[in-house]
């Protein structure tokens, strides 16, 4: 990724709303606007300013089911996040077996 | 060793990492606080003794990762309970300044294990939400193919 598109990734992931909005489209997603600013005090005006600005960052897209927009992750930039910690997982996973290893003998 | 996370919610934040050691805690918490032991079992040259406050540098000791240099700010340091200190996870790009970028939290809890069985160790690194997430992507590409076996390489050295 050219950094002048990794810019809009690293602006739409530092804002706690936005983080939120995440965390919530993973776990009930595809959600409305309507729903997703439900009970937040956040204004729906800009909630969807917010889903806008991860929109353009590939993290989330919408679809139209009937009449409703209904807006859902994009899994392929939290698949790479994902793989990535996998990574250093396992590089974990091999130091803990060496120290195992070291300490006991 | 599990990482502990909320069902179906993808944690990218975080790793977790739980093990007890058939040792007394005392080995333990030397095997983690003195730098020189640390690089032993982490393979590592590390240029001096830690300290609270302290940066140590230090130099990856696994062949085929020697160009990686790794810098670590001691954060805490609590005889026989806790030691912490950040870095810069994957800085394997001599090419790039990790300097200006977030870093991660590593942190070592030893505590008793039941049944006085040795000791219990575990190990969080958190942060990597904070890191951008290209760089994440980078990391991914630049060892694409080459950590399965350098993977392979570690459990046969261990086994």
């Amino acid at each position: 990724m050219s950094p002048s598109r990794a810019v809009p990734v690293f602006v739409a992931l530092g804002d706690p709303t936005r983080l939120r909005l995440l965390g919530r489209l993973s776990v009930d997603g595809p959600l409305s606007i309507a729903r997703l600013s439900r009970g937040t005090g956040v204004t729906r005006q800009a909630i969807t300013k917010h889903l806008h600005t991860l929109g353009a960052a590939g993290l989330v897209r919408h679809a139209r089911r009937g009449r409703e927009r209904l807006w859902e992750l994009d899994r392929r930039r939290l698949e790479t996040a994902k793989r990535y910690l996998d990574q250093i997982s396992a590089q974990w996973d091999a130091a803990v077996d060496r120290l195992k290893a070291f300490v006991e003998v | 060793m599990s990482a502990k996370k909320a069902p179906d919610r993808p944690s990218t934040d975080r790793i977790e990492k739980r093990v007890v050691l058939r040792a007394p805690r005392a080995r333990v918490w030397r095997a983690i606080s003195d730098a020189q032991e640390f690089g032993t079992w982490f393979r590592m040259k590390l240029d001096g003794p830690f300290a609270q406050g302290r940066t140590v540098r230090a130099k990856v000791a696994i062949p085929g990762y020697e160009h990686m240099k790794v810098e670590m700010q001691v954060e805490r340091i609590e005889p026989e309970r806790y030691f912490s200190y950040r870095w810069h996870p994957y800085p394997n790009d001599p090419a790039i300044d990790y300097s200006t970028e977030p870093t991660t939290l590593v942190e070592f809890t030893l505590e008793e294990a039941l049944g006085g069985a040795g000791t219990a160790l575990t190990i969080v690194e958190s942060g990597f939400d904070r890191i951008p997430l290209a760089r994440r992507s980078e990391a991914f590409r630049m060892n694409d193919g080459g950590w399965a076996g350098q993977i392979k390489n570690l459990a046969a050295y261990v086994a």
